[in-house]
């Protein structure tokens, strides 16, 4: 995985509610058995007419969006099917960070699997940065994880929180099954425990 | 000891290590997997020389993909890429050495279905599988969610799923439900009432009259929606109709096993004076039959209602009841039962059991579908499909002019060749409306069976309780 520590770059808005992962990767590119490639059919129906061509009108089609590696969003981004396509798409497109009110819990969880930092923050504070990145490809974010800080083109800076363990493993792009494997010696006393207290398990 | 709640219960019992920090690896009982979340997984396995590290609880059936036709043992039905994600399954489950139904097998069905069937599910336990809809299996009293495909590779490797505690919500339907109101209604509603986010962050426990008073199918409709509100996961305490449900099941426990198991389940309910962070109540008399007009399960409305306008929201649900009305073809102010319908379906792991097929069938029974509707029932498993069979069920839908289908998930995700055209207006007893979940272009309605099978005969959305 990819290590996320510090990161500059374009921000799109998108600040439709409820944006799900049907949205993100519609379902007939979840037939590939490999985790790369998907970034061309991200927002796929969104995106693209259905001859294949490019809708002007949707923002990562944009010149100043298309290089972008930030999206903020409306609340409750992620929501729905559990596909894990769908953090990949937004990876293989370049996006680094999501910055909405809210996620839906598995979206939130399989970005930080990838690479990807999903960002909290209050309303106030998510349409301030929805206006910063209105102003399209002159205006830059900066996102520290580290300090837990974004800072908007013009220096406003917004603190945010992140669970310290996938705070660490992103810094350090670990890989978290080595880091459980580690711990197998629970793993087999609490198996052992199991096998005798609820034996039909 | 402080009071628990159920989830605080089933938490405590599958803690395996707690980290100073308060991450948490959770055991997981069982793992259910399917063709589409998995390959990557195991090709991580592979890649890394891991094994499985329980492959005795570890449980794979094919279902997004495959063809519901009866033609389906011929390859030429699936698609290239979908075929190459079920053997991909088929190679994974034989290397791996985990338990599995192939495509041929009369016990295939949809995972979510197959699970409970075959006696996978049990109380108390804990559940995951690369997908959202693994909440079906919270109507057991076990907690069950759905992961992303890296947590697929991590239970794969470890049977262990780093987590950290969510937070309790309690929703209570009170009363009984009124004729012609569905389990499907009541979560439909509750999504309404608390948001597609109310229950981001929460396990839910349903709790009152109305839930002890549904069958174990529908409390699994219950459960299968609680993410479609945001929630982790969603429970209800097991009881005798639970445990009548599990007994007998081909990996139920038996004998001095099922006696010890039983006395345990016993212990799995919220206690009187547990904390919960979070209270929703909602009258059973006041749930009518509902359906969704927009492309979030959150838009729901009684049938007797109309289509709303934007100006009746806030905030940027403004924005998305607009882009909602457009893409579904709808006007503020239309009512909902006039809205016409040309293709219906019944399946999902929402509604796809026995009794779902029951309460279309007593609609449908002696009637004939719309000249031109299309409509399908798509059996949850085999073994559904079977009993259907038998209890002449399946001649009543086509006898009224259904398709009837083998099983597999279908059109609620449209990835096997199931799909709607676009502009297609579908009522489908599935989970999610969203913009082209059903096929690019198709606008789909959530109902009960019930409202499905009374939508099919009239060719628009229809009051079920006019048929009654």
């Amino acid at each position: 995985m990819d290590k996320f520590t510090k990161i500059t770059g374009i921000a799109a808005p998108m600040p439709l509610v409820n944006i799900d992962t049907d949205m993100i990767i519609p379902k007939q590119f979840l037939k590939t058995i490999k985790r790369s490639g998907l970034g061309v059919n991200l927002f796929d129906e969104m995106r693209y007419n259905s001859d294949g061509s490019e809708r002007a009108d949707f923002v990562l089609n944009q010149p100043a969006y298309r290089e972008s590696q930030i999206i903020v969003a409306g609340d409750n981004f992620g929501c729905g099917s559990s596909r894990e396509h769908a953090p990949w798409a937004l990876l293989d497109f370049g996006i680094r960070a999501v910055i909405s009110t809210s996620f839906a819990d598995i979206f939130y969880n399989n970005c930080f699997k990838n690479g990807i930092l999903p960002i909290v923050l209050p309303k106030e504070a998510v349409e301030v940065l929805m206006d910063d990145a209105r102003k399209g490809a002159n205006a830059r974010m900066t996102i520290d994880l580290e300090s837990q800080t974004v800072t908007s083109s013009d220096g406003q800076v917004f603190a945010f929180e992140v669970d310290g363990f996938k705070k660490h493993c992103l810094l350090n792009g670990l890989d978290d099954i080595g880091l459980t494997m580690e711990k197998a010696a629970s793993i087999d006393s609490f198996e052992k425990r199991l096998s005798a207290e609820r034996p039909w398990v | 000891m402080s009071p628990k709640t159920l989830y605080d219960k089933i938490w405590d019992a599958h803690l395996a290590h707690e980290a100073e920090d308060g991450t948490c690896l959770l055991y997981i009982d069982r793992h259910l997997v399917h063709e589409v979340t998995s390959p990557q997984a195991f090709e991580g396995l592979r890649m890394t020389g891991r094994k499985v590290r329980a492959p005795e609880k570890t449980i794979a059936v094919p279902d997004h993909n495959v063809p519901t036709t009866l033609d389906r043992a011929n390859a030429a039905t699936m698609t290239e890429d979908s075929r190459i994600q079920v053997e991909a399954l088929d190679k994974n489950a034989k290397d791996f050495g985990i338990h599995y139904y192939p495509v041929s097998d009369v016990r295939q069905g949809i995972v979510h279905i197959v699970g409970p069937e075959q006696g996978w599910t049990l109380p108390g336990m804990t559940v995951v599988c690369g997908d959202s809809h693994t909440a079906t299996h919270g109507a057991f009293g076990a907690l069950a969610h759905g992961i992303g495909t890296s947590e697929v590779e991590h239970v794969l490797a470890t049977q262990t799923l780093i987590q950290r505690k969510g937070k309790n919500m309690k929703v209570e339907i009170t009363g009984s439900l009124r004729p012609g109101v569905t389990a499907k209604d009541i979560t439909l509603s509750v999504i309404g009432a608390t948001g597609t986010a109310g229950g981001t962050g929460y396990v839910i426990e349903y709790f009152g009259q109305a839930i002890r008073e549904l069958s174990m199918e529908g409390r699994m409709t219950v459960c299968n929606m609680a993410i479609e509100g945001g929630a982790r996961a969603g429970l209800i305490a097991p009881d005798e109709k639970t445990y009548a449900y599990c007994m007998g099941r081909p990996h139920a426990p038996k004998g001095a096993q099922w006696e010890a198991a039983r006395a345990w389940w016993e212990t799995l309910y919220s206690d009187a004076d547990a904390h919960w962070d979070k209270v929703v109540t909602i009258r059973a008399e006041d749930i009518a039959p509902v359906v969704t007009w927009g492309t979030s399960p959150e838009d729901v409305l009684p049938i007797t209602g109309s289509v709303p306008s934007p100006q009746d929201f806030t905030g940027g649900k403004v924005e998305a009841a607009q882009r909602s009305l457009d893409y579904m073809g709808l006007s503020a102010g239309q009512k909902l039962t006039d809205i016409q319908i040309d293709t219906v379906f019944i399946g999902s792991c929402t509604t796809g059991r026995i009794e779902d097929l029951r309460a279309a069938a007593a609609i449908l029974k002696g009637k004939k579908i719309k000249d031109g509707m299309r409509a399908m029932v798509v059996p949850g498993s085999g073994l559904v499909r079977a009993q259907a069979e038998e209890e002449g069920l399946a001649q009543i839908f086509i006898d009224a002019g259904f398709e009837w289908r083998l099983a597999g998930c279908s059109m609620c995700l449209a990835m096997n060749p199931d799909q709607l055209s676009p502009g297609e207006r579908c009522a489908a007893t599935s989970n999610r409306n969203f913009e082209g979940r059903q096929g690019r272009g198709g606008r789909t309605h959530l109902l009960s069976p019930a409202m499905a099978a009374a939508a099919a005969i009239t060719g628009h959305l229809t009051d079920v309780r006019e048929m009654m």
